[in-house]
């Protein structure tokens, strides 16, 4: 028996078929490319079978987001992370990347990519980060020059999960550097793009199933059209995706840390030491209370902040950091016991548990480190604060 | 079965809610009845501590169908391929010459083929059969289902035989059935154990349940009584029991000849990618392998054995065996005539999906390991020594 | 093309047990499922219409908590779902059970019968053959791939015990497969929702017009007497010693079992 989070049938239905997904088609193959280091081509045809690649697009564009993007993605994103959290994220980083373009794009934009990432039949990707632009977002050096119809762009973008794999990527770039924050802007670029090449794939500690790459732009020559939103508003737009996607990044980990636990009851059960089932000890029995709570606090505290920010009442920033952040700091907590439930087979590569220990790792890292989220946290704390008083 | 009633026996225990199987019984007001769902299975009499629920009365209407008495004899289907009469069938009438002695019968092969004068007249040498009915046509030289029903259904409806046995192979069961609608009777698929009751019926023991459960089916009301009946279970009488029998060779209607499937090839196969729930033998390494190098010697094995390679849950998760290998409660379900377990211990998630093999030899280091309370053979030894060995004591046996 | 599938709902038997003390069925929570052979039927008859055009009717024979089944189908898509249903169908046997069916399938309407295998809690195999006799069908059991099928007829592979035959027939005609034919689809989002939106079309005895006494447990010319468990397996025997020495002794016993 699960909590009863609320969801409605099409989210029930939703995350019925996440698990299905996850257990028949994403299990079975996770421990054979996160060992190959390799982006499954099936990926692509399995999620695009399953109908879940709109959850988060609006129903116009032939999505079913019906109203609750937010939430819909999280139910679906925690029941394939799993199985696997590099899968996951394949799905989980294509809906990153089309976020600007649903935040910031106009209607002929929306039109023209958002149906085509609904049908699962392109992927997408979103590129702010670099090698001098990590938390200090606003350093980005990557530049795009306005040239008559077209912006040129220079630069190269580091660590970009879908890298390679997409068909869409939405790029944060200089258009006024003397603007400094506000001299930035969001743009869409299509893989194919003369100018526009990838580097290597990146050999990570974990989510080794997804593609991490750098992309480069050589004198990239796009239309104008293709800025998403004004010139200048680029952070806006990532600020904006960010509060979105951050929940979601928030549900991979709840995935991941539930997958986890679920393979260190089962385990703890049927390994006998000293005639009984491990689990018979109250110290490893506390531990796993201990995880179990952890799990579905950060699940509920996930569930709440995707609602919030399906309801648009207002900034959801304090409260996406605060999904993303602790999520992730109890997902780790949560794997790292795991792979000490199972003892020595948790260290051993053939034994499935380490990986969702290396796999949780990330997610306190990406999508804003968790010391940056606790900043926005406190910002947002004295911000409110400063509010009551004055 | 019959249907049922409840009495005012019930207390409303609901020890019959939980013994149904298909949900169709309920306890309303501390008194059980009957819902739509129930197919009456008879479980929940057995289950009730009151003895609450009761057979209701048959109405007289419901008797023989037919003149049971008209009915004599036990028939047993000569399966034959290339001029050849089926193993199964020197096992039906083992099983069969039982039963007509029972009901002082005669034990008749009925062959349907062509060029099947000299497998009859040796099985009536040599085997305690009664009687041979050889329906003897060209188009009848490659079994069919259509062909063969129409003309076993005519010989059935005109000779009347109160017992017919067939294999439960692929020729038996698909054409048996069609057989059982032409002549209107009840006929039992895949029985382990045949006996005759005080009264002369035939007792017919099945698995169901995918061989979780045993049930005992009559055909009280309709002649024949047919069944098909699994292979290698019954034993065969020894050869040179024969008791002169004699051969009759029957001209079939052409109109019964006419099948309107055509057979166009047929492809003999070995395959290599054998898909394990249908394999005959099947050989399994577990996490007693140590590594997935060491499935090497699982697979040579089996290659000996000419059978399909099984994984347990813990060998897949591990990746060193596809899932389609997996076998167990959360993988597949196998019913082989040989399973072998390397390195398995025995949990009971695996059990669940091999215990019913019929002959199960495990090899483990470990004498505690759960899987000898089922194995049928046990070795307790290093698997990495043993399997090896087998495997070339087996190669040298085939004489390679 | 119309595509008719026979289904059966039936209680997921690799958790139904019997309590061989008690000799009750011990069935806690057991799921109810599609059977697992009916999926790989389904599957071909979709991906049939799909490549040739036309539609698949699932059509199933159970209590009304069979809807859920029917549902599920839709999900992997059906066109068109039919629960054949009635009080009167109780207890009913392999005869009486391809008797209703067939009769329902006169009304429904096809041009190509497809079913599983076996069913997984019966076993017997006997409703599609019995079906194709009381429709006056031709049939091919057992069938592993379609290779061919046009308007009018159907070329088959069918997976025997020593190899393969390849068989034509003319449509209309009813096949069973075996789970080497395909590898059926998830549910997709879209088939879900089509599914809870479904109307599911029901045909009770009335409406079949068929003689009382062939129907159910009166219609069924076998009796279920007793149900019960096997007898619990045990262990054999347990070779220790030399590996020479015991796999001798296991290779003599499987010589002796025919197994070598």
């Amino acid at each position: 028996m699960e909590l009863d989070y609320g969801l409605t049938e099409e989210q029930q239905m939703m995350k019925e078929v996440a698990r299905e997904v996850a257990e028949k088609k994403l299990r079975p193959i996770a421990a054979e490319y996160d060992e190959k280091n390799e982006f499954p081509e099936e990926l692509v045809s399995i999620f695009a079978e399953s109908d879940l690649c709109g959850v988060y697009i609006p129903d116009e564009y032939g999505g079913s987001a019906g109203g609750t993007p937010t939430m819909n993605q999280c139910v679906v994103v925690e029941e394939l992370s799993r199985a696997c959290g590099g899968m996951s994220l394949a799905f989980a980083a294509t809906g990153l990347g089309t976020l600007p373009i649903i935040i910031s794009g106009s209607e002929e934009q929306k039109k023209k990519y958002l149906p085509d990432i609904a049908a699962g039949k392109r992927m997408a990707a979103f590129a702010i980060t670099e090698a001098n632009a990590g938390s200090d977002a606003a350093a980005v050096e990557t530049v795009a020059v306005r040239d008559g119809d077209d912006y040129v762009l220079n630069g190269t973008k580091q660590w970009i999960t879908n890298g390679g794999v997409a068909d869409v990527y939405t790029v944060i770039a200089m258009t006024d550097k003397k603007k400094g924050a506000r001299g930035a802007s969001a743009f869409v670029v299509e893989k194919g793009t003369p100018g526009f090449e990838f580097g290597k794939k990146e050999d990570k500690l974990g989510i080794r199933a997804s593609s991490t790459r750098e992309l480069v732009f050589q004198d990239c020559r796009i239309p104008a059209e293709n800025m998403l939103g004004k010139p200048g508003r680029g952070f806006m737009t990532a600020m904006g995706t960010f509060d979105a996607s951050r929940p979601g990044v928030g549900a991979q980990a709840v995935g991941i840390a539930a997958g986890a636990l679920d393979l260190a009851v089962n385990y703890s059960c049927t390994r006998r030491q000293f005639g009984k089932p491990v689990a018979a000890n109250q110290g490893l029995g506390f531990m796993l209370a201990d995880m179990a709570m952890r799990v579905e606090a950060a699940r509920a505290l996930v569930y709440a902040t995707a609602r919030f920010v399906d309801m648009k009442k207002g900034r959801a920033t304090k409260y996406s950091a605060m999904s993303k952040c602790f999520a992730s700091d109890m997902a780790m907590k949560v794997t790292v016991d795991a792979v000490q439930v199972f003892g020595g087979y948790g260290y051993m590569r053939e034994y499935p548990v380490e990986k969702y220990m290396r796999d949780a790792k990330i997610t306190q890292i990406y999508e804003g480190t968790n010391q940056i989220q606790r900043d926005e946290i406190a910002k947002a704390l004295i911000k409110e604060a400063a509010g009551r008083s004055s | 079965m019959a249907k049922l009633r409840i009495t005012d026996a019930c207390t409303g225990c609901s020890a019959c809610v939980k013994a149904c199987p298909y949900d169709g019984i309920e306890v309303v007001e501390a008194l059980a009845r009957f819902n739509e769902k129930c197919n009456w299975c008879g479980t929940c009499r057995e289950a009730c501590p009151f003895e609450a629920i009761v057979e209701e009365q048959e109405p007289a209407a419901a008797g023989p169908a037919v003149d049971l008495a008209a009915y004599r004899d036990v028939w047993v289907f000569g399966e034959q391929r290339a001029g050849q009469l089926a193993s199964v069938v020197f096992e039906l009438v083992g099983e069969g010459r039982k039963l007509a002695d029972a009901r002082s019968q005669d034990l008749v092969v009925v062959v349907l083929g062509s060029g099947m004068e000299e497998a009859c007249n040796a099985l009536l040498a040599d085997y305690p059969v009664d009687r041979v009915i050889y329906v003897e046509g060209g188009e009848l030289e490659t079994f069919e289902a259509e062909a063969y029903g129409k003309v076993f259904s005519s010989l059935v409806r005109e000779r009347k035989p109160e017992t017919v046995l067939a294999g439960a192979t692929s020729a038996g069961r698909s054409f048996l059935s069609r057989v059982a609608v032409e002549v209107r009777t009840g006929l039992t698929a895949d029985c382990t154990g045949l006996d005759v009751d005080d009264s002369g019926q035939l007792v017919q023991t099945r698995p169901a349940f995918g061989g979780n459960i045993m049930a005992q089916i009559l055909c009280p009301n309709y002649r024949p009584q047919m069944s098909t009946v699994r292979p290698h279970v019954m034993k065969p009488p020894a050869a040179g029991s024969g008791k002169g029998g004699t051969l009759e060779k029957v001209v079939p209607d052409a109109a019964n000849l006419a099948s309107r499937a055509k057979i166009l090839e047929f492809i003999a196969e070995v395959e290599d990618t054998i898909n394990i729930a249908e394999a005959d033998i099947i050989v399994s390494g577990g996490r007693g392998l140590g590594g997935p190098e060491n499935f090497k010697l699982v697979e040579d094995l089996a290659r000996a054995l000419g059978g399909a390679v099984g994984s347990s849950r813990a060998a897949v998760d591990a990746g060193w065996k596809a899932y389609s290998h997996q076998v167990g409660q959360t993988g597949k379900t196998v019913c082989p005539k040989l399973y072998i377990a390397c390195g398995i211990s025995g949990a009971v998630q695996h059990l669940v999906g091999m215990q019913s093999s019929d002959v199960i030899v495990a090899i483990n280091r470990d004498p505690d390991a759960p899987i000898f309370k089922i194995a049928t053979y046990g070795i307790v030894g290093d698997l990495k020594e043993v399997v090896p060995m087998l495997t070339s004591k087996i190669l040298a046996r085939k004489g390679h | 093309m119309r595509i008719a599938v026979c289904i059966k709902q039936v209680p997921d038997t690799t958790e139904v047990r019997m309590d061989p003390e008690k000799g009750t069925l011990v069935r806690e929570g057991v799921e109810s499922i599609v059977n697992p052979f009916d999926t790989y039927a389904l599957e071909e008859g979709v991906r049939l219409k799909e490549a040739h055009g036309g539609e698949v009717v699932a059509v199933t024979m159970g209590p009304p908590q069979a809807e859920a089944a029917l549902r599920e189908c839709v999900s992997v898509g059906a066109d068109e779902v039919v629960l054949v249903s009635d009080r009167a169908f109780a207890g009913s046997d392999t005869w009486a059970t391809s008797y209703t069916l067939a009769a329902a399938l006169k009304q429904v309407g096809f041009d190509l019968i497809i079913c599983g295998k076996q069913a997984i809690d019966g076993d017997t195999a006997q409703v599609g053959p019995g079906m194709a006799v009381h429709l006056d069908l031709p049939q091919a059991t057992y069938v592993r791939k379609v290779r061919e099928v046009t308007a009018e007829r159907l070329v088959v592979e069918r997976l025997l015990e020593e190899g393969v035959e390849v068989m034509e027939l003319p449509l209309p005609a009813m096949i069973t497969v075996v789970k080497e034919i395909n590898e059926p689809r998830l549910p997709s989002l879209k088939g879900k929702m089509r599914a809870r939106k479904a109307e599911i079309r029901t045909i009770t005895a009335g409406e079949l017009d068929l003689p009382a006494g062939d129907l159910g447990l009166d219609g069924s010319p076998t009796r279920v007497m007793k149900i019960f468990a096997p007898a619990p397996r045990e262990g054999g025997e347990v070779f220790e010693g030399e590996p020479e020495e015991t796999t001798g002794k296991i290779l003599s016993v499987l010589e002796k079992e025919g197994l070598v």
